[in-house]
């Protein structure tokens, strides 16, 4: 009774939170003007024309190119910087650790709108303005300290005697990592790498400061839609639908390696 | 755990001290700069020293909009950690069930922040939103009319866009707990609570730390939602400290006072998230048996 209570609970949970998303969905299937008159629980007369244009319109469709690889570089550096470190952090003791662990976070608590600014300044002088490694990087400053964080965490959950157990038979440290430690973490990774993407995909204020038209990210075109009329919102919701599927699928990628969590005694 | 002493794991550190100090320092300090200088325009400044702060300090506004800033923070984190580790508790652990909460309890994370705001905007409205024109059927609610709706409306938004990533946190946390120990748990006959209590919740230690942290500051850094929503109103009721320092520093221009406010605002998170840091860290090894 009490497990069948738990899963009701969850059920519940699910539909509240696929309202807002259906609300979305059923604006993207309809033309502003309609979305504007009236109340309509579901589209009446269907219309794909919002995802058209965002498929036939070059300067559409380019958002999403862009924002797919800053986000795939930026995740890519964050994972594999962030692993050794955290390794390091999870295993080690040596001079100024601790502070090191947290001022690696401290780098997510600047409020971004005045440090926009200096970020410009910073990236233009070293000629990587408006280019996808210059967002990627920019991203790393609050990406690559919460890779660590978690990473970390996985990692001491690890007892140690698989460490020492694994260089007593002889394995060096990068084969010990690659080829032990990492997959018993992998439930970790996938989470990282969920959430590095994640917060790289939805940062705006920075991906926009630092893109010019070359490598302009998909939530800066979005707010184009803005125009003497006002906010094309059907348009706005279709591109609002499209940005999900991207995260949705690297969650897809990696649910196995969350739900399976790491069997104990690999060894 | 105890762990080895060893200065060589500094080589293991260095590329993420240097990818992360290559973004973080220049920018610091130049907005240290402005915040000690009094600028006009391009190569026009003079040097005020704390003046700036001063005035920060003393601004009855930034007062109100810290106060709200607390308030909302607050709320967050009792909303969202519980309901967040109850929802991992509660979710399928494998199967095709588990896959497709994973995908849609990610779902709102991955919406861009300003699309969020926009589509609660027609979401929220009495006329032509499903939310709106549902609870207008009972009780006349406006977010655009009344401080107290406008608040729920926020607090709603929040927990609906962000409790997935706590509920992601402890989830993958839960299934990293080895079954070794859930079967000795079995073995001694505990209940699911004492399971929970001994068991799931000190093993989650690191990732709730982190979903708390997390949590913390992203909501006190909160912009771009409520600034799309409400626009800081009605009135000044949901001004948060972002929205009213955007107001300072760029629709006014003045760098001074926005560098100033961005280290003070800086500071205070800083600070509280030293100590939560540290609260956190005890509890968990107090709980270590």
């Amino acid at each position: 009774m009490k497990v069948k209570k738990k899963t009701i609970g969850f059920a519940i949970y699910l539909i509240l939170l696929m309202i807002p998303i259906y609300w979305m969905l059923n604006m993207s299937l309809r033309s502003n003007a309609d979305i504007l008159a009236s109340f309509a629980l579901y589209p009446k007369g269907i219309t794909f024309k919002n995802y058209l244009k965002i498929f036939s319109d070059s300067s559409w469709y380019m958002g999403y190119v862009n924002s797919m690889i800053y986000v795939t570089m930026n995740t890519v550096i964050s994972l594999s910087v962030a692993l050794p470190a955290a390794y390091a952090f999870s295993r080690y003791r040596f001079l100024g650790d601790k502070h090191m662990f947290f001022w690696l976070l401290t780098n997510r608590m600047a409020p971004a709108a005045v440090f926009a600014l200096p970020f410009f300044q910073l990236y233009s002088t070293i000629g990587l303005m408006d280019t996808h490694i210059a967002v990627a990087l920019a991203h790393c400053l609050f990406n690559v300290p919460l890779a660590v964080w978690i990473l970390e965490g996985f990692m001491s959950g690890v007892p140690r005697e698989i460490d020492e157990t694994a260089f007593i038979d002889g394995y060096g440290f990068p084969r010990f990592f690659i080829t032990i430690f990492i997959p018993m973490i992998r439930a970790g990774v996938g989470v990282t790498a969920f959430f590095c993407f994640m917060f790289s995909w939805v940062e705006l204020l920075l991906a926009r400061t630092l893109t010019v038209t070359e490598a302009k990210p998909i939530g800066a075109i979005m707010t184009r839609t803005i125009s003497a009329t006002g906010l094309d919102y059907g348009l706005l919701a279709a591109a609002g639908m499209l940005t999900i599927v991207p995260g949705a699928m690297v969650i897809w990628f990696v649910r196995n390696h969350m739900a399976k969590g790491f069997a104990l005694g690999r060894v | 755990m105890e762990k080895w002493e060893n200065n060589k794991a500094w080589f293991l550190v260095l590329p993420v001290f240097v990818i992360v100090a290559f973004s973080a320092i220049i920018p610091l300090m130049t907005v240290v700069n402005y915040s000690l200088q009094d600028i006009w325009g391009p190569g026009q400044s003079v040097f005020v020293g704390t003046e700036w702060f001063e005035e920060m300090l003393a601004n009855k506004r930034l007062h109100d909009a810290l106060w709200r800033q607390f308030l909302f923070s607050g709320l967050v984190l009792l909303i969202e950690m519980p309901l967040g580790i109850l929802l991992a508790l509660a979710m399928p652990k494998r199967g095709w069930k588990a896959s497709a909460s994973l995908v849609i309890i990610a779902l709102p994370l991955l919406i861009p922040w300003n699309t969020i705001g926009t589509i609660w905007i027609i979401f929220t409205r009495p006329d032509i939103g499903l939310f709106g024109a549902a609870v207008n059927k009972f009780v006349a609610f406006d977010h655009t009319a009344r401080p107290l709706d406008a608040w729920i409306t926020l607090m709603l938004m929040e927990v609906w866009h962000w409790t997935p990533l706590v509920t992601l946190l402890a989830y993958a946390g839960l299934r990293a707990i080895p079954e070794v120990y859930y079967q000795a748990a079995k073995i001694d006959g505990a209940s699911a609570w004492s399971t929970f209590w001994y068991i799931q919740l000190p093993k989650m230690r690191g990732v709730l730390t982190i979903a708390f942290l997390l949590r913390f500051m992203d909501s006190f850094l909160i912009y771009a939602e409520p600034f799309v929503l409400t626009g800081g109103g009605p009135g000044n009721s949901t001004t948060f400290l972002s929205i009213y320092l955007v107001k300072i520093a760029l629709l006014q221009f003045d760098l001074g006072p926005g560098g100033a406010f961005s280290l003070i605002y800086f500071v205070i998170v800083l600070l509280f998230s030293f100590v939560f840091y540290q609260a956190l860290q005890r509890v968990g090894q107090g709980e270590k048996v």
